[in-house]
């Protein structure tokens, strides 16, 4: 009952609500940078925008694997989405070539928030 | 020289070879200055400028600075403005030469020092290198530079804010240099201004933070921000950034008064985190800078103040940019219009496809867009709008090869299918696609040691 009752307190939504986010590249390597909109909203993004989250989230993108860097002070996380860009650079024959709005994209993703 | 001034000012002019020619006019006469920073140098810009000195040894620079800075230079003489700059890509001396002329027809003989650094280009010297056992291996891939030695335009390490320093312990007004960092051509006035030494981590650090913030121009004062971006003001005549630092290392982010753009916490933030690697080392040749212990607070309006940052030492190695030459490529576009926009951009795909494999042309890669539904978001984006009704498809294919001849038999197969493909297309006035030479980029590391800046002033 009382699982219950917790678990329909939670709602769905995405990360457009609770972020933003800017990101830029390194040759293949795809950064996106996320900012907690409020301070208070940080530690849901810690603990449910993982590194394995993402992956799946990008799955069929990216050819590498993402890593997450964790940055408290600035209520941010980084992450870095290896072989995001069709080689990157000058090399990449993709429209963003250098991975300027996969911020925007992880901002798609749906996360579980209290209701 | 006299003591160290409380709180010195520099200013972003150029966030990029192409930025906005207004910003470094507006900068210098918008307000009072100690510094304008301008950065002119991305990963690919000095294979260009490689090219466009072996064609003429008086080039290799970046052109648009020496209008720029004519344009500027009465007020730089005036008010006793210093500029620092990577405009000189590969050849710096003639970038200098350039200014010099510029500043001579103005008047200004005898009223300005020009600093030159140069010593970052390592292409004349790197048989030597590898013959010595550096390998100036890839640092994405690992492969050594010898499987790509026959290809190699040109090859910079990249000098960090020390020679610029030296230049303006001597006196230059003016320092114009090959590969410096962007974050070095900030903290380079720091160090002279308040005499940081070349080992104060902490303070290094915060000086490169202080480049990072400002290397990209707007960027950090409303530019391509994106939270709460409808409200940003006047981006039509957006103030660029200006750190305000104290000889503490603490500094403040702002613009002059009565421009337009933002400069909140939220912004400074995105900027911040802006193509980072490792936030608690982020490398440079003159520190290690840790983004985790950076502060932010608003100090005001359009004034975020920056503090608590830490630093460790140096590496002993510099990372040097070698570009070379990788193949072929080229992009070719149609517009498909309503009805069913998408399924006929994805036809006439196919049947591309099916003619080019026909052809026995073989690429390294084929590359399929449709712009209006998922160029930018790709798998994340279809399903997410009714694409049944979508106005209009832009087809977008991309072709990669290591010789011209594949790539130029594409650039013929777009037009035709004009005529003999799915129908309510348009959006071809540009003409055929132009095979396009690919110069890639090979990230490596060598010795700080092997790597000699080299500083020389002279008067105008």
């Amino acid at each position: 009952m009382k699982r219950s009752d917790r678990k329909r307190q939670k709602r769905r939504v995405r990360l457009v609500e609770l972020a933003h986010a800017r990101s830029g590249d390194k040759g293949d390597t795809a950064n996106v940078g996320l900012i907690a909109l409020k301070p208070e909203y940080y530690p849901l993004l810690v603990k449910q925008v993982t590194a394995a989250k993402v992956a799946q989230h990008f799955k069929g993108m990216i050819m590498g694997q993402v890593e997450r860097y964790e940055l408290p002070n600035l209520h941010a996380l980084n992450f870095l989405l290896h072989g995001a860009l069709d080689g990157g650079g000058t090399i990449s024959l993709k429209t963003d070539a250098q991975g300027k709005v996969f911020s925007t994209a992880l901002l798609r993703l749906e996360i579980e928030v209290p209701g | 020289m006299a003591s160290s001034p409380r709180s010195i000012s520099i200013a972003a002019g150029q966030g990029f070879w192409g930025d906005w020619l207004e910003a470094p006019y507006r900068q210098v006469t918008g307000g009072s200055i100690d510094y304008l920073m301008m950065d002119y140098l991305a990963e690919v810009t000095m294979s260009i400028l490689q090219k466009q000195r072996s064609r003429d040894p008086a080039l290799g620079y970046a052109k648009d600075f020496v209008p720029a800075m004519e344009r500027i230079l009465p007020t730089l003489a005036e008010r006793r403005i210093k500029v620092t700059a990577n405009a000189g890509g590969v050849n710096p001396r003639a970038c200098a030469q350039a200014v010099a002329d510029s500043a001579r027809r103005l008047g200004l003989s005898g009223r300005l020092r020009i600093g030159v650094v140069t010593g970052d280009d390592l292409l004349g010297r790197l048989d030597r290198l590898l013959a010595r056992g550096h390998e100036l291996r890839n640092l994405d891939t690992g492969r050594p530079l010898s499987d790509v030695r026959d290809r190699v335009l040109s090859a910079n390490a990249y000098l960090g804010a020390g020679p610029v320093v030296d230049a303006l312990r001597r006196g230059a007004d003016i320092v114009i240099t090959g590969r410096v960092t962007d974050t070095g051509l900030t903290l380079a006035p720091l160090m002279h201004a308040f005499e940081w030494r070349p080992d104060a981590w902490d303070l290094l650090a915060a000086g490169t933070v202080a480049g990072h913030t400002i290397e990209c121009g707007a960027q950090a004062s409303g530019g391509n921000c994106l939270v709460d971006w409808k409200r940003i003001p006047d981006l039509a005549n957006v103030g660029y950034p200006i750190v305000e630092a104290s000889a503490d290392g603490t500094f403040e982010i702002t613009k002059h008064p009565g421009t337009g753009g933002r400069i909140t916490v939220a912004g400074v933030t995105e900027q911040l985190v802006y193509e980072m690697g490792d936030p608690t080392a982020y490398i440079t040749p003159d520190c290690v800078a840790d983004f985790t212990t950076i502060r932010l607070s608003q100090a005001g309006k359009d004034r975020v103040r920056v503090s608590g940052i830490k630093g460790k030492p140096a590496t002993d190695k510099l990372k040097v940019s070698v570009a070379y030459f990788y193949g072929f490529k080229a992009v070719g576009t149609l517009v498909y219009a309503w009805p069913e926009a998408y399924e006929k951009a994805r036809s006439a795909d196919r049947i591309l496809r099916e003619r080019l494999a026909a052809l026995g042309l073989a690429f390294e890669a084929i590359h399929t867009e449709f712009v209006g539904v998922d160029a930018t978001h790709g798998p994340l984006a279809r399903g997410a709008v009714p694409v049944a009704d979508t106005p209009e498809v832009q087809l977008r294919v991309g072709v990669r090869a290591p010789t011209r001849e594949p790539v130029e038999r594409f650039t013929r197969e777009i037009a035709p299918l004009i005529l003999n493909g799915p129908p309510s297309v348009t959006g071809f006035a540009g003409g055929r696609p132009k095979p396009e030479e690919i110069v890639a980029f090979w990230p490596a590391l060598v010795d700080r040691n092997v790597v000699e800046p080299c500083v020389e002033v002279v008067d105008v």
